[in-house]
């Protein structure tokens, strides 16, 4: 090439970059070796190695006015690949001078393999090739804290697919014990735990499935004097109760410390689920202000329920467990959602905040830090509700 | 006419009917439709003082008739009027 032929090479500030991968609609090529994109990266940004480019840029962009920015580790190979390209016939690329080096001294984020074992990334690689799960967001589900209220029909999916999407740490809360007839759909439970304690037969379930996840057992049934302790460590809480009383008690325990709550409920043929997000969405009372009396809450061991129906809404509450944590999609917020197995249809309901709720209305009355634990006696409440 | 969708705690009462379909231009008009054909669902619905339970839920087609005008909500014949209970079954 002599001189008068070389191309200029235009530049912009690592800056100028971000702002610009922040407005839009331009595609910003890294062209380093993998091991250094594993490393650190641009989110967002599309691997080519120097040697690859001329082959394999058609197919990543194969509109040649699409604005491009190139980038190295220290901009030297990214100069050479901007004269490629223009050669090629693009017509506006640019140059991020000084590289990922400058990108990271002007304190620019960057995203990273490093968090992830090379274990875990061959287990998530399902995952962190979703664009809207990527490493970060799989770090989130390594970090993410979620308590299931039951080891039972609904929580048993749940805990075994939320296990497998490697949430960090899972609190199961059940005070029974496996008994045979719970096998025909509490899947995570087996012949060889029958008897046994079932956050133990959980735990040892999720410890066979994976070994990121710490499991915490809390062996006992919630009551007032417990729940906050329980559930203060927790992100997100997972409500399969089999009774009102419990129900009512985590929404009026999860408004006060301003928790989610996916919650869920099953009978015969037909399943309920809705996410309660406090303030931002009704709660469990702005839905249900009173608990029905005993004779219209049958439970699933007096009616029965079809096993697959915890199945369908235990994944469907590990589903907005995902949502949640992730950040990504529409959580079931404002929405109930019914499903029947006999027609397979769903239907879906708004639910509104209710200016009289008592727990999270504008009109609720505050809560004095010295009154946090306290709550009313819910099996009254309830009608002498008690579990199934 | 509208159809009234019965939950499953209460179609012991409906000689299990799930949809009925009945007359009636507003909620409790149809409400009342339904109790008149299946009488044993008066006590599920109605308070003694005929007022709707507060634990039970009514749905108009996607909305809760709560916050529209309750019983008086007009209905038109291609409507759904939902009955929804609570449920705790988790197990």
């Amino acid at each position: 090439m002599t001189p008068q032929d070389q191309t200029v090479v235009q530049e912009i500030t690592p800056q100028e970059a971000y702002e610009e991968l922040l407005s839009g609609d331009v595609f910003l090529l890294d062209t380093r070796e993998p091991h250094e994109h594993a490393e650190a990266r641009i989110e967002g940004s599309k691997l080519i190695p120097p040697a690859m480019v001329p082959g394999e840029i058609e197919a990543a962009v194969p509109d040649k006015s699409q604005r491009i920015l190139v980038h190295c580790r220290s901009g030297a190979r990214s100069a050479a690949a901007v004269e490629t390209l223009m050669d090629m016939g693009y017509e506006d690329v640019v140059n991020v001078a000084g590289g990922i080096l400058a990108w990271e001294a002007d304190g620019l984020p960057t995203a990273s393999d490093a968090n992830l074992t090379p274990e875990q990334r061959d287990r998530y690689s399902r995952h962190t090739l979703l664009p809207e799960v990527g490493v970060d967001g799989q770090v989130k589900l390594l970090e993410a804290k979620v308590l299931l209220l039951g080891a039972g029909g609904l929580g048993a999916p749940t805990a075994l697919y939320l296990a497998a999407a490697g949430i960090g740490k899972i609190g199961i809360v059940d005070d029974d014990v496996v008994d045979a007839s719970n096998l025909q759909r509490q899947v995570i439970h087996k012949l060889s735990t029958v008897g046994k304690p079932k956050s133990s037969s959980a735990r040892e379930a999720i410890e066979n499935l994976n070994p990121d996840v710490e499991v915490v057992e809390y062996n006992f049934r919630l009551d007032a004097s417990n729940i906050l302790d329980v559930i203060k460590d927790y992100d997100i809480i997972v409500d399969g109760a089999d009774n009102f009383p419990t129900r009512y008690l985590l929404n009026d325990a999860t408004v006060r410390l301003k928790k989610p709550v996916v919650s869920a409920s099953i009978l015969s043929f037909d399943g309920q689920i809705s996410t309660f997000m406090p303030y931002e969405g009704p709660c469990y009372r702005c839905l249900y202000p009173t608990p029905p009396p005993p004779e219209l809450a049958p439970s699933c061991s007096e009616n029965g329920v079809l096993g697959v129906m915890a199945g369908m809404m235990g994944l469907l509450q590990a589903n907005e467990v995902m949502k949640l944590v992730l950040g990504i999609g529409e959580p079931l917020i404002g929405r109930l959602l019914l499903y029947e197995a006999l027609g397979t249809r769903f239907t879906e309901l708004k639910v509104r905040r209710d200016p009289e709720c008592p727990i999270c209305g504008p009109n609720a009355p505050e809560v004095p830090e010295s009154e946090m634990g306290k709550f009313p006696d819910y099996e009254a409440f309830c009608g002498g509700h008690v579990g199934s | 006419m509208p159809t009234v969708k019965v939950p499953p705690v209460l179609r012991q009462h409906t000689d299990g009917a799930t949809d009925v379909d009945v007359t009636g231009s507003n909620v409790g008009e149809v409400l009342n439709a339904l109790v008149a054909q299946y009488p044993d669902t008066k006590a599920q619905l109605f308070s003694e003082e005929g007022e709707l339970n507060r634990f039970v839920n009514v749905y108009l087609n996607d909305e809760d008739v709560r916050v529209l005008d309750g019983l008086e909500t007009g209905v038109s014949d291609s409507d759904t009027v939902m009955i929804l209970p609570a449920m705790a079954g988790g197990a």
